[in-house]
Formats: structure tokens, C-alpha cells, sequence
């Protein structure tokens, strides 16, 4: 079957849009249900930190580099150091650590 | 009103910058996989601008590499990209009952992990300007960041490139560590769902889960528990202060 790369786009722009949209459309109200709220509370944190460990370390080519870097972003998100200071100091050990370990 | 709202924006600005810049780093590195995957450079920037998603966008890459069929590709969006509809559920609950539709929509657009994360940073209601000023850097950023990165992805050597990869995760990081300092449970959740997550990818017959349904299933087992144990007394996000 010939498959029209536009028609690709165009599902994955309506389905994403869609999942996004639904629930800030439809929920209106004030959710009263203290189990409800309190589990969106939690939601953000736990889906973050699922996503980001292990992948983490399996994204680069060397998983020790990506090691040293996750322990590196955690202790300088710890002490306050912004989103991007974090991300950019992450990208800069692995490059750091990958160059020393080819030595 | 108004000079609340010029004031939201800016603020909104001022948070998005860092966004739009390990964006645009991120969508570099996706550009190199929507090359991969067939797409030009103007197709690659049109999906991000109206996906501004990194693993769904990744995802759909795979999906048109794999020639799959047009109802794989939406379960396949569907599923990855499921998480968003408990950020916009999350999301609904801060802002004012009465805001009007039209915000609604716009707001949900720009539902992105990193956007999510400072909206829900904000004490008190958040206003949607908020969100458009961090969305009107970073969407931008993440979609010239894409158009680059099929155009001159191959030219940056490997390591480089390895480098790059580890940006989004950074930023991450850096939004869920500074609550988790501050809070206990967060701290005990964050380790906790990085064990389980580490976990399900050794357990054999549960690492065959496509990762972006066991991000859902692991997501809302662990929110659930952690509702029931430690419900949340006061206002969204009071938590944090």
C-alpha cells in the first residue's frame, strides 16, 4: 500500500493536538475529589522521572559518560542551577567524559 | 488587566528562553532522525511546529520508516504521547474555571513536558499568557532547531552528537529535583519511579511493553498509590512553596 508521507504529518499533528486539547476543553470545573487532585499533583514528577531514567544513560555512546552526566544535572538542579545551565552542563560532561575516556 | 498580563508574558518569555535553547539543541539531534526517516527539511520543521513533541515526533519517524499503516501510526501517537492528557487534566485544574474556549485550545498546544513543568511552577492560577510567552520562544526554537538538524545534522561528528543527546534529559532533571528538595514524598517518588522504570526494562516479559505504554501504565500505578498514601491537602502546587 503507497502511503502518502502528508497524510502521515497530518494524523500525527490531529492525534497529537487532540489528547492535548481534550481534557483543557472538557474539564471545566474544579476537580473536588481530593484523590483526583492529588493524583495530577504527583503525575508531572513521576512521569518525568520515569522517562528520564534509565533512558538517559542508554541515549549516548558511552552509558559511563551518560552516568557521570545524570549524577552531574542532579547535583546542580540540587544547589538551583537553571533548566537550561543543567541541560547544557549535562550535554558538556558527556562530551568531557567521552573525549578522556578514548584517551 | 492588561499590565498583569504583559507582565505574565514576559515572565512567560523570560522562563521559555532556556526552554527554547536545550529545544533547539533536542530538535537538532531529531532532525538527524527525521532524515533518516525520509522527510525533508521543511516537512521535518512542519511536524515539529504542530506536534512540539519530542518522543511522539520520534515515534512518528520510526512509524513512517516502517512504512506502518495509517492507524498504527495514530495508536502509535496516541499511546506516546498519552502522558500529555494527564498534564492537561493537571493543567485544567490551574487555570480559572471561566477561561474561555478559545484559550483552552491555544493553551494546549503548547502542553509540552517543558511547559507543563513551569506552568505548574507558578504559585496560584496560572494566566495563559504565561504559557504563550514561553511557547512564543520555544516552538520556534524547537522547530528551526529541527529544520537545521536535517540540513546540517550529518556534519556535526559523532561525538558531538552523543553530547547533544543527553540536553532533554538535563532538562528534565532540572524540573524535577528542585520540588523533590523541597518536598518528601516527591523525593521518595522520583527514586521510586526511577527504580520501577529501571526495573520493567530487565523484567523480560514486561520489557516487551512498548516503552511509551509502560511510561503510562508505571505513571499512573505510582501517581494512584502515592494519592491514596499522601493526598494532597491545599491549593495546586502549594506543595512546592
Amino acid at each position: 500500500m503507497q502511503h502518502n508521507i502528508y497524510i502521515y504529518m497530518i494524523i500525527m499533528a490531529a492525534v497529537t493536538f487532540a489528547i492535548r486539547a481534550l481534557p483543557m476543553t472538557l474539564i471545566r470545573k474544579e476537580i473536588k475529589s481530593r484523590f483526583i487532585r492529588s493524583f495530577l499533583f504527583y503525575v508531572p514528577y513521576v512521569t518525568l522521572a520515569i522517562m528520564t531514567f534509565p533512558a538517559m544513560i542508554r541515549v549516548t555512546d558511552s552509558p559511563v559518560a551518560a552516568s557521570i552526566a545524570f549524577a552531574v544535572a542532579v547535583l546542580l538542579a540540587w544547589f538551583g542551577v537553571s533548566l537550561f545551565g543543567v541541560a547544557v552542563l549535562a550535554c558538556i560532561t558527556v562530551f568531557v567524559a567521552e573525549f578522556l575516556m578514548m584517551m | 488587566m492588561t499590565k498583569t498580563n504583559r507582565l505574565a508574558f514576559r515572565e512567560g518569555v523570560r522562563d521559555g528562553i532556556p526552554i527554547a535553547l536545550g529545544y533547539f539543541a533536542v530538535a537538532f539531534t531529531l532532525g538527524i532522525a527525521a532524515k533518516d526517516a525520509g522527510f525533508s527539511a521543511f516537512q521535518s520543521a512542519v511536524v515539529s511546529l504542530t506536534n512540539l513533541a519530542s518522543a511522539g515526533e520520534k515515534a512518528g519517524f520510526n512509524m513512517v520508516e516502517a512504512r506502518a499503516s495509517y492507524l498504527e501510526m495514530a495508536l502509535m501517537i496516541l499511546v506516546v504521547n498519552a502522558r500529555y492528557m494527564l498534564m492537561s487534566s493537571a493543567l485544567s485544574q490551574k487555570v480559572e474555571p471561566e477561561l474561555a474556549m478559545g484559550h483552552r485550545l491555544l493553551m494546549s498546544y503548547g502542553i509540552t513536558d517543558e511547559i507543563f513543568g513551569i506552568c505548574i511552577a507558578v504559585r496560584d492560577k496560572l494566566n495563559p499568557r504565561y504559557l504563550y510567552g514561553a511557547l512564543s520562544v520555544a516552538a520556534p526554537g524547537w522547530t528551526i532547531g529541527t529544520f537545521l538538524g536535517v540540513l546540517m545534522g550529518n556534519i556535526l561528528p559523532g561525538n558531538v552528537v552523543s553530547a547533544l543527546s543527553v540536553g532533554l534529559y538535563g532538562m528534565f532533571i532540572a524540573i524535577i529535583v528542585p520540588p523533590a528538595r523541597k518536598n518528601k514524598v516527591i523525593l521518595v517518588l522520583v527514586i521510586i519511579s526511577m527504580i520501577l522504570s529501571a526495573a520493567c526494562e530487565i523484567v523480560t516479559f514486561v520489557s516487551v511493553i512498548p516503552a511509551g505504554t509502560r511510561i503510562i501504565i508505571l505513571t499512573v500505578l505510582i501517581s494512584a498509590v502515592a494519592a491514596m498514601l499522601f493526598p494532597v491537602d491545599d491549593d495546586w502546587g502549594r506543595q512546592e512553596g
